[in-house]
């Protein structure tokens, strides 16, 4: 089983669902939890967990060498992304630009341009209790969030299989999202009831129906704002699993780095739900 | 024309609502910018009226054309993203795993792979309520944010503010730290990170830091929510001081804030306190870019 939680609008409480939620399950049962929001990942502030292995996340780009070339122009010919420039004397490669298609390597006819390895990011998993975690970040100055999230899905993919994952997304709708949650069973969408969470709440909701994917909401910092994003909701038939609600303690709790659910019983109370949802889940489909 | 852009690494910290209140303030001398273009919200503030509209093409995605496909295999065969596979015996192209990078059309033998330019969304320049023009856009669901977007935006922005004269860019950028971001800060003048005083907000504020250093970029910082938590503030202020970053203002944590968003104003119109305190930032950042050579 694998749950996602996601949101379109950043900063609406996807990180402190995904902590709280976790920590609450593992008091019954283990639990994988994947950092995805390789960009500004933070999920791990809020557990101190033992290191077990750090891996580079490598993508592959062309590296020139110049005894070999023709100087034919293919290479800057083929790539769609600016990356390869090729000048009277020497091809320049924009290793940021790249996109790992290969076809400038492969469509070389003297292999001038062979594949090369480049660090961009790296994962690294941590065991806490009955907690695993996992965490994967962009190296600062890289452009590119996809690929560090698609390597990750691998690791998923080949070493936990088997385990109940839930993925910590990253805000917004377009590709850094959609290859975060395009393997998850269900998306739990976090939204806040103010008119930015409403409007950024509608763009995710088109998004998962564009991915075909089964999603629920819950509502975080409940109270704030106005009733909009319950018409909303009622409007398109989209459940409400949880409303947690908004209090200045439960900032500060998140300020601290400290799990709110373990200090606000109101607010155990709604992660509770999404849990007994989630358990109700794995059981159906078991 | 000075550009001064707003961004926070961390998301929901308050960048947008800041910006918009600095928008409303400075109004006839700034051209407002929305380069969150993931999520966009800075038109709820200031309801602009979409009046010039066009749409914004990028990048390309393949196409097979199925009367010409031999079924050689030879596009499956090359694509790195997975995005071909075989569904009722015919090669396909999955719309959202294709990057691009046309490799399939270069190799197809019998030339059956086109790859169109795609629509990716939409950009606007609009008047607003607060009597500034707004830039922003819309990008398609799903569609790549590959940062081409955001320089649309702001070049669009800029080219404007040279046709009408007006001195200062302020931009509102998305979060993180990747391509979006990178392509919001080429050829700012200030950058202004807007941070809360959590462990998440300070852990953001340090690789979003670290970004804008590797492009030497002037850089000053507003604390947002600065009650919250004295200590994380303290944290903050002890970074800010350390790495030569301006300390522009610290805000408390105050409800009316969010309340002034559900009603579609900006935080600068709660009241005449909010107005003086944001019309002395506005002037606190004029004086930086002014003075900086």
């Amino acid at each position: 089983m694998k749950i996602a939680i996601a949101s379109g609008k950043g900063g609406t409480g996807k990180t402190t669902l995904a902590t709280n939620l976790a920590a609450l399950i593992a008091e019954q049962q283990p639990v994988t939890l994947i950092d995805l929001d390789v960009e500004e990942p933070n999920s791990g502030l809020f557990f101190q967990g033992k290191l077990m292995e750090e891996i580079p996340v490598h993508k592959m780009v062309p590296n020139w060498e110049k005894k070999k070339c023709t100087f034919c122009g293919i290479c800057q010919k083929v790539c769609n992304f600016n990356a390869v420039i090729q000048l009277p004397t020497q091809v320049l490669v924009f290793s940021k630009l790249c996109h790992s298609c290969y076809a400038c390597s492969e469509l070389c006819s003297t292999n001038a341009l062979p594949m090369k390895p480049e660090k961009i990011g790296k994962t690294s998993k941590f065991q806490t209790g009955n907690i695993t975690f996992i965490e994967s970040s962009l190296d600062i100055g890289q452009e590119m969030a996809v690929p560090v999230i698609a390597h990750t899905n691998k690791i998923l993919e080949n070493e936990y299989n088997d385990k109940f994952i839930i993925i910590d997304a990253p805000p917004g709708t377009s590709c850094p999202v959609i290859e975060s949650v395009k393997d998850v069973d269900f998306v739990i969408l976090v939204a806040e009831p103010t008119p930015f969470g409403v409007h950024d709440l509608k763009l995710a909701v088109e998004t998962m129906r564009e991915l075909k994917k089964e999603f629920v909401v819950v509502i975080n910092r409940f109270g704030l704002g106005d009733g909009k994003i319950l018409d909303y909701c009622e409007q398109e038939s989209i459940e409400i699993l949880a409303k947690i609600p908004n209090s200045r303690a439960a900032a500060e709790c998140y300020s601290y780095g400290k799990l709110m659910y373990k200090y606000l019983p109101e607010i155990k109370h709604e992660i509770n739900k999404i849990a007994k949802y989630i358990w109700q889940h794995l059981g159906d489909r078991k | 024309m000075k550009e001064i852009v707003i961004i926070s690494g961390k998301g929901g910290t308050g960048k947008t609502s800041i910006t918009a209140s600095l928008a409303k303030v400075a109004h006839e001398e700034v051209v407002a910018a929305d380069c969150d273009v993931d999520a966009a919200d800075m038109h709820l503030l200031l309801q602009p009226d979409f009046a010039n509209s066009e749409d914004f093409y990028s990048g390309v995605i393949a196409q097979i054309n199925q009367a010409k496909c031999i079924k050689c295999g030879k596009c499956k065969d090359v694509c790195r993203f997975d995005a071909i596979s075989i569904v009722d015996k015919q090669y396909v192209v999955s719309q959202l795993d294709c990057e691009g990078c046309g490799y399939c059309a270069q190799i197809c033998p019998r030339d059956a792979i086109t790859t169109p330019q795609q629509n990716v969304g939409n950009f606007y320049i609009s008047s607003t309520r607060l009597n500034m023009p707004l830039v922003h856009a819309r990008l398609g669901i799903g569609a790549e944010n590959s940062g081409k977007l955001v320089a649309k935006v702001k070049n669009e922005a800029k080219a404007l503010a040279e046709k009408r004269k007006i001195p200062y860019l302020l931009v509102d950028g998305p979060p993180g730290i990747g391509c979006p971001v990178i392509s919001s800060l080429s050829g700012a003048d200030f950058v202004v990170f807007v941070t809360e005083p959590t462990i998440s907000g300070l852990h953001d504020l340090e690789r979003v830091y670290e970004l804008t250093a590797q492009f030497k970029l002037l850089a000053g910082c507003i604390i947002n929510k600065a009650d919250l938590n004295k200590e994380k503030t303290a944290q903050i202020k002890k970074f800010i001081r350390k790495h030569n970053i301006y300390e522009l203002d610290q805000i408390n944590y105050d409800e009316k804030f969010s309340e002034a968003v559900t009603n579609g104003y900006t935080a600068a119109e709660i009241n005449k306190e909010y107005e003086r305190n944001f019309k002395h930032l506005w002037e606190k950042i004029k004086e930086i870019v002014l003075e900086d050579k």
